[in-house]
């Protein structure tokens, strides 16, 4: 069983070089690309299912035990996030025959796509922290190309402040290994969170804990360090926007979790939770305003990705099991609706021939079918029930108002109505009000009618299948809560996790 | 380059350099040196034979696309991790069979690895040192 750990890392690797072997073979690489995230969703499925019946699988590379090797770890959250990593990877594979132009595929398009997968489901899957640097480094090197594939100015001018916020943060990453090797003597994970509260020397324990707070960060997107996020993530193709905006932030805020729950815990360093708290609640503030302010629509969701990273910190910053699980919660609901929405995005760009919402209109007129493909993921975001949306929010509040934390849970509220505003903002533009461009709409949904009806389906039916699970997620909630509830005890007991590592011997 | 020695030179030297680059391929297990190394060596070899006869014959002498020597050179790395995946054990344990020639002794699969990274590291290489060489003939 402990075999198959392995796969989420493996399947697109392999598929990477089957389609480098053959570069020309473009109808290849795309059945390739939909098969390979086939397999991976098969492969999450199968090890969520022994997750949950037989507890944490670990595997030790090359058979070196536990501290000393390479460490492959699931645990229910893992489970959770390579199933989403393979969801997204699933539905980008089948958008991206419809949206992305034969150049681009040229330009090795497909295999990009496969190691960025590689490189984030490695994130999820180490148990050993300078592995997860190397990860880091495989997911930012694949990113760093497909945000410049078109070869634009202004993805160039984009991916500058892209590429030096993230070596920055790499960076402080390898420093702040470096201190904490010296520190404890270990980098596994497992082995850490046994180690630190036995430390005698902490006076840098809440140093390290900083510069891992600033490196996951900037990764995150969190206040103050979010500004290199709406500087690049409109710029490149709106496959790639979309499957950033689903994912590369969320490894960020899975590293967060992952340090802050297991490794510090809020016992030995209660400062950094304090920050978190307020970062949190500016996150999510900054993050909605700008998103307000926004007339172009990539803009304008990639200023939302922040806000709602907020909800996520938030969560962590009040350590309780139920906030924990509200932000694992948020996560999934997040990462499903974002993506979604950025794929409806680039089908309004293609009806409408613009980003911008002020050029935008009476979508809804032509369009009704497409307008309420748009209403669920725009709902969920805002958290209207009955979608996944509302019960992640309404978790996580309900934990800030059990830790009493009343002006973050008071902003978060706030910051909510926004979101809905924000969301009945683009409602308005581009589906309700008429078309700025009057009655001659010659041109109008000339590059969509243009494609292939093989096309159209390819861009369709990853909205579709997004906005039925946040749907159904939204229905049958509970599931999902038992699932988030059990990886929030997982997390919040690390004696668990390092016994399925280590044995539990520190 | 226009110097009638070093092109003559280079020819000599590419066939040497590259038998070095493979003998710190081989002793790197134990040794410093290895695939990395090696490849590195074995791209420089094929640099100066660039600097001395221009692009198309390096080209030429190469005679595979060095993007396709590294995809190569990750195609043997991730083969040499496939015998640990069937026979059972963790992902990535070293297998050695025992050949019983003295000269060669035990093979296994960090060599098919070592070969791999060496692959990698010259493909890579020469990509960057080809791809700036045209940006500049271009110019």
């Amino acid at each position: 069983m402990n075999r198959i750990i392995i796969l989420p890392v493996l399947v697109p690797f392999a598929t990477a070089l089957i389609m480098l072997l053959f570069p020309r073979r473009i109808a290849a690489h795309r059945l390739l690309g939909v098969l390979s995230t086939l397999l991976l969703s098969v492969v999450s499925a199968i090890l969520l299912n022994s997750v949950l019946s037989g507890g944490i699988l670990s595997l030790q590379a090359g058979g070196w035990a536990a501290p000393f090797g390479i460490t492959m770890v699931v645990d229910t959250l893992s489970c959770i996030m390579l199933t989403m990593s393979s969801l997204i990877g699933l539905t980008t594979a089948i958008y991206s025959i419809g949206s992305v132009d034969e150049k681009q595929e040229h330009n090795f398009y497909h295999p990009l796509i496969q190691l960025l997968l590689m490189g984030i489901n490695g994130a999820f899957l180490t148990g050993d922290i300078f592995n997860l640097y190397v990860w880091f480094e495989v997911m930012l090197i694949s990113s760093f190309v497909l945000l410049v594939l078109e070869g634009k100015p202004e993805q160039f001018e984009g991916a500058i402040k892209y590429v030096t916020l993230n070596l920055l943060s790499s960076a402080i990453f390898l420093a702040a290994v470096g201190i904490l090797y010296g520190m404890a003597g270990t980098l596994n994970m497992a082995d850490l969170a046994m180690r630190l509260p036995l430390l005698e020397h902490r006076e840098l324990l809440s140093v390290v804990a900083v510069l891992f707070l600033i490196t996951f960060g900037i990764k995150a997107a969190v206040f103050p360090l979010f500004f290199w996020l709406p500087a690049s993530y409109h710029t490149p193709h709106i496959a790639v926007s979309a499957i950033f905006a689903g994912l590369l932030t969320k490894v960020g805020v899975y590293a967060i979790i992952r340090f802050f729950t297991t490794i510090f815990t809020l016992e030995s360093t209660p400062l950094i939770h304090q920050i978190l708290l307020w970062v949190s609640a500016f996150t999510m503030a900054t993050g909605v305003l700008g998103a307000v302010a926004q007339y172009d629509l990539r803009k304008l969701l990639s200023f939302h990705i922040i806000s709602q990273i907020g909800y996520m910190i938030f969560a962590v910053a009040i350590q309780s099991p139920l906030a924990i699980a509200g932000g694992l919660l948020y996560i999934v609901h997040n990462i499903v609706a974002k993506t979604n929405l950025f794929y409806l995005s680039g089908i309004i760009r293609l009806i409408s021939g613009s980003w911008n919402l002020r050029q935008i209109g009476g979508l809804y007129a032509t369009y009704p079918l497409f307008g309420l493909l748009f209403l669920v993921p725009a709902l969920a975001l805002a958290g209207i029930p009955p979608l996944s949306g509302f019960w992640a929010k309404l978790t996580v509040i309900r934990a800030g108002l059990e830790a009493q934390e009343w002006l973050a849970v008071g902003v978060a509220l706030l910051v909510s109505m926004l979101t809905l505003y924000s969301m009945i903002k683009i409602w308005n533009e581009a589906f309700l009000k008429d078309d700025p461009r009057g009655e001659d709409t010659g041109n109008r949904g000339q590059e969509y009618h243009a494609l292939s009806s093989g096309k159209k389906i390819a861009l369709i039916a990853p909205v579709v299948i997004l906005g039925m699970l946040t749907i159904l997620s939204g229905i049958w909630f509970e599931p999902l809560f038992v699932l988030a509830d059990r990886a929030s005890l997982e997390l919040l007991d690390a004696s668990i996790y390092s016994k399925a590592v280590t044995g539990g011997m520190p | 380059m226009n110097s009638v020695i070093l092109a003559t030179a280079s020819r000599y030297l590419l066939t040497l350099i590259l038998m070095f680059s493979v003998f710190m391929l081989l002793r790197g297990h134990n040794e410093p040196g290895g695939g990395f190394v090696g490849g590195l060596v074995a791209a420089a070899a094929f640099a100066l034979y660039f600097i001395a006869n221009g692009l198309d014959a390096a080209r030429s002498i190469l005679r595979v696309d060095p993007l396709r020597a590294a995809v190569l050179g990750l195609l043997l790395s991730f083969l040499s991790t496939v015998p640990s995946l069937v026979s059972g054990q963790p992902f990535m344990t070293a297998l050695w069979i025992d050949t019983g020639i003295a000269s060669i002794g035990k093979v296994g699969t960090p060599l098919l690895f070592d070969f791999g990274v060496y692959f990698l590291v010259l493909g890579i290489t020469l990509t960057i040192i080809f791809a700036l060489a045209e940006e500049e003939c271009s110019l």
